[in-house]
């Protein structure tokens, strides 16, 4: 293993965070330097015994050097302030369209879907240049994501969604590992990230073992579980339609609204009585126990599908 | 009942005897109400479970040599890590200055025969070895493997180790903190001396007074996050667990509003040590002392808003990030004018080499490193990167170990003569304190820079990349357990055959310093009176114009 699988910075994003670290480090340096010279200079004026004047400091200079650094290193640090904030605040919007890739973390390895419905167990296959969106959970207790190389790193927990996105700018194999203490094997929870260029990702996709894409696996589960008996538009029974739900607001019957991610869709299968849906009876089964986080994540992914691509994957669910 | 009463002019037989010779048994020991025998209690338990804690980390760093190990298992690399942890934090860190210094010091520094309620004070110290049963329980029962953060739901469901007892020992020691906090507070504010206004206390007085009201507020919310913890663990009620609604960052946030505030229940008193030794060694009124004071308060009250700095990677959201990164930023500021008044009292002093003095510039070094470093983890891109690694390992015991340690070293041989009445060997001192800034800075420099390559914390195997850096900071242990050892040896020498001191060796102008050495059991033979600012090493703004000693105006002495 090299070093550069993890000093690397594979994203745009990873040198603004190298340069900010440079920048601290430097005026650090200045400070220590500033300090350390100061002392060895009085050291060297006032060590007991030196025969050198010790003359009066005036209380108003004594205020006004005590005013005047306090103010100095305000500003300073509300520089650096502003200058990580600026860094973060423009990392803080999600892309649109980013390839969405699901990351399931358990004791002690991580487990990779692709929206393709490719799988791989401690590797992570990108493309390069290509805005990627991680959509992680884990099935037992708290893991994190960490990659050195994006200077990313993301806590992946229980029962909730959480994401982490990148744009990364080079090919190459780089170090992922987990960055949370998670028991026994925690050190040896790691994996690659490969980052191909698109034709090679999308080469690498195709010659993964051919299943259906995730869309269309959470559609088969969408029947196989009875889901398909209530929500569509004709059934006797009275529940929400789920066309064109996901990224929409619904409005839920204690009076809050709330948008529909994948974290409020999961809650839906696993939690259903957490956000009841305004004007429906809560008839909704609890599906925890009986479906896994791979299946949860290929019921979004089709119920996903019924929002951006109508005519395909809906006419397969609502027979 | 002796001391219910507390009388605070002091009986007028009072004779001169020490309050080492009010009693040579163990039970005139174990039932005392003395807050400097208490004071001494504290200080043996606490070096017992200091080497306790320094054992395990130094096990687990001699395991680290080997990227893939050599002799301990996963499970036992993690259950030492997290022992040393706990014990490290809430057995020695959090109860080191304030117990030791603060228990002798405090009443001292303010003209007090004893703190307010004596009797609270011993049963401080016994809740704390209360607490520490339970954790000697864990260690030998075959420890725990959490980590010093019990975080659920690892903590609550998954965990196969002795969590339970290692939750109600530290919830036990925490009522010790809560009571010595207590009476910290009762005895600054009802018995300072005539004459000891709120603006002539030591600095090290107010940080005591900063630490406890820390202490009080802060502690309780870490008790009740353990028992959450337990009585998830146990009785599996839903509270932490997700698979039942429970929210396993609820349990973050609590604790860090606790844990938080505990870096600054451990560095406030020491900075209120090092500004004391700042003052006599370079025979300087402490520059800008209502600053200082200011400074204090600042860091306790702000420090109680920063804890989500701690969970920027763990769920927050965005919004929450910023603010607290910018209070971070914030809270800072008075760590950063604290370090310039130091530096400052320096210019046109007297300035002396023995040992407390080289121990609190080697504080001013590891605090100037460990608070520049909190910079970089307080920028949100920063601590995402660097956040779980190394970097944040040595940024942390960068500041509170090196800065607590070498502080509380340094008040402990400021005040040697003071509690035991014998001068230790000022050679061995300073070479300890040396030994002990080279060892420090040997062990952490090398993992601040692994941390930043990416090599993560609590790693028992790791890639064979960043093995170099962890020889180096092995080696760098090695130097600084010697350091440890060191005082443990030239100080009983000292106390068997050390010269005998006299009641004010250093010429400080504290009220601790105007009575006997060691001092009798009220503490002084008449009730001081205090006409004086502290530190009046000088005439306001001069000293002598020729070197040598300038003539020190004790705070006040027997009327």
């Amino acid at each position: 293993m090299s070093l550069d699988q993890f000093t690397t910075a594979a994203s745009d994003y990873a040198v603004k965070v190298d340069h900010l670290f440079y920048l601290i480090s430097v005026l650090s340096g200045l400070i220590v330097a500033l300090i350390t010279g100061l002392i060895v200079v009085f050291f060297a004026l006032y060590y007991r015994g030196s025969r050198r004047p010790r003359g009066e400091v005036p209380e108003r200079k004594t205020h006004e050097i005590e005013i005047g650094w306090t103010v100095a290193t305000v500003f300073s640090f509300l520089f650096f302030f502003w200058w990580a904030a600026s860094d973060q605040i423009t990392a803080l919007v999600p892309p649109k369209d980013a390839l969405e890739i699901h990351v399931i973390a358990k004791q002690w390895m991580w487990r990779i879907q692709h929206p393709s419905g490719a799988r791989e167990i401690n590797e992570l296959h990108v493309p390069a240049d290509t805005d990627v969106r991680l959509v992680m959970t884990s099935q037992d207790v708290i893991h994190d994501l960490y990659v050195p190389a994006l200077r990313l790193k993301q806590d992946v927990l229980p029962d909730r969604y959480t994401y982490l996105w990148f744009e990364p700018n080079r090919t190459g194999i780089f170090h992922f590992t987990c960055a949370e203490f998670c028991g026994t094997d925690h050190s040896v929870m790691a994996g690659r990230l490969v980052i191909a260029s698109p034709q090679d990702y999308a080469r690498w996709v195709s010659a993964q073992p051919q299943g259906d894409d995730l869309a269309h696996q959470g559609a088969t589960l969408f029947r196989s579980l009875g889901c398909s008996g209530c929500h569509t538009p004709d059934s006797t029974i009275h529940a929400p339609d789920l066309h064109g739900l996901y990224g929409r607001p619904v409005q839920l019957a204690d009076g809050r609204t709330i948008t529909a991610d994948e974290a409020y869709l999961r809650d839906c299968i696993l939690l259903p009585g957490k956000n009841r849906v305004a004007g429906f009876p809560p008839l909704m089964p609890d599906f925890s126990g009986t479906v896994d986080e791979g299946q949860v994540v290929e019921l979004i992914a089709y119920l996903k599908s019924l929002s951006t691509d109508q005519n395909d994957t809906t006419q397969g669910a609502a027979r | 009942m002796t001391d219910a009463t507390l009388p605070f002019i002091p009986s007028l037989d009072a004779r001169g005897e020490s309050y080492l010779d009010e009693g040579h048994t163990v039970t005139s020991w174990l039932t005392t109400t003395d807050h400097k025998r208490i004071a001494i209690l504290y200080a043996l338990s606490i070096t017992i479970f200091f080497f306790i804690g320094g054992v395990a980390i130094g096990l687990a760093r001699l395991e680290l040599i080997s990227p893939t190990g050599w002799f301990l298992t996963s499970d036992e690399y993690n259950r030492l890590f997290t022992l040393h942890g706990i014990i490290m934090v809430w057995f020695f860190l959090v109860p080191s200055i304030p117990t030791t210094m603060g228990n002798f010091l405090l009443p001292m520094m303010i003209g007090a025969p004893d703190v307010a309620f004596p009797r609270l004070n011993l049963l401080s110290w016994y809740l704390y070895v209360a607490g520490a049963a339970f954790t000697v329980y864990v260690v030998i029962s075959g420890g725990v493997d959490t980590g010093w953060t019990f975080y659920p739901p690892f903590s609550s469901s998954y965990s196969h180790s002795n969590v339970i007892p290692a939750a109600i020992g530290v919830f036990i020691v925490g009522f010790s903190s809560i009571a010595t906090g207590v009476n910290f507070l009762a005895t600054i504010h009802m018995l300072r001396a005539p004459g000891m206004t709120w603006l002539r206390l030591p600095l090290f007085v107010w940080s005591m007074y900063a630490v406890s009201v820390v202490m009080v507020l802060a502690t309780p919310v870490l008790a009740m996050s353990l028992l959450l913890i337990s009585v998830e663990r146990f009785f599996g009620l839903p509270i932490f667990n997700p698979e039942a609604g429970g929210d396993p960052l609820l349990f973050q946030h609590l604790f860090w509003f606790y844990s938080h505030p505990a870096v600054y229940i451990m560095i406030l008193p020491a900075m209120g040590v090092v500004s004391e030794v700042f003052a006599a060694f370079a025979r300087r009124r402490v520059f800008g002392y209502g600053f200082m004071v200011f400074s204090l308060m600042m860091i306790a009250v702000v420090g109680f808003m920063v804890w989500g700095h701690h969970m920027f990677v763990a769920g927050q959201s965005a919004t929450a990030n910023l603010v607290f990164s910018f209070l971070s930023f914030i809270v800072a500021v008075p760590s950063a004018i604290k370090v310039f008044n130091w530096t400052a009292t320096l210019y046109r002093g007297h300035i002396g080499f023995e040992a407390p003095m080289i121990y609190a510039l080697g504080f001013l070094g590891l605090f100037t490193i460990g608070g520049l470093t909190g910079l970089f983890l307080a920028s949100v891109p920063i601590d995402i990167a660097t956040t779980d690694t190394y970097f944040v390992i040595a940024h942390f015991h960068t500041i509170m170990v090196g800065g607590t340690v070498s502080s509380f070293m340094a008040g402990i041989h400021y005040w040697w003569p003071k509690v035991t009445g014998k001068m230790y060997n000022e050679f061995w001192a300073q070479f300890a304190a040396i030994t002990m800034f080279l060892g420090f800075n040997l062990t952490f420099l090398p993992q601040f820079i692994m941390g930043w390559l990416g090599m993560p914390r609590r790693y028992h195997l790791y890639p064979d990349v960043f093995q170099i850096w962890h020889i180096l900071s092995s080696a760098g242990a090695v130097i600084l357990a010697a350091a440890y050892l060191m005082p443990l040896f030239y100080l009983t020498w000292s106390i068997l055959y050390g010269r005998k001191a006299p009641p004010n060796p250093w010429n400080a102008t504290g009220l601790e310093w105007q009575t006997l050495s060691p001092p009798p059991k009220p503490n002084f033979l008449r009730p001081p009176r205090v006409d004086a600012d502290p530190y009046e090493y000088h005439d306001f703004g001069r000293s002598e114009e020729i070197g040598g000693e300038a003539r020190a105006r004790p705070q006040g002495g027997p009327t």
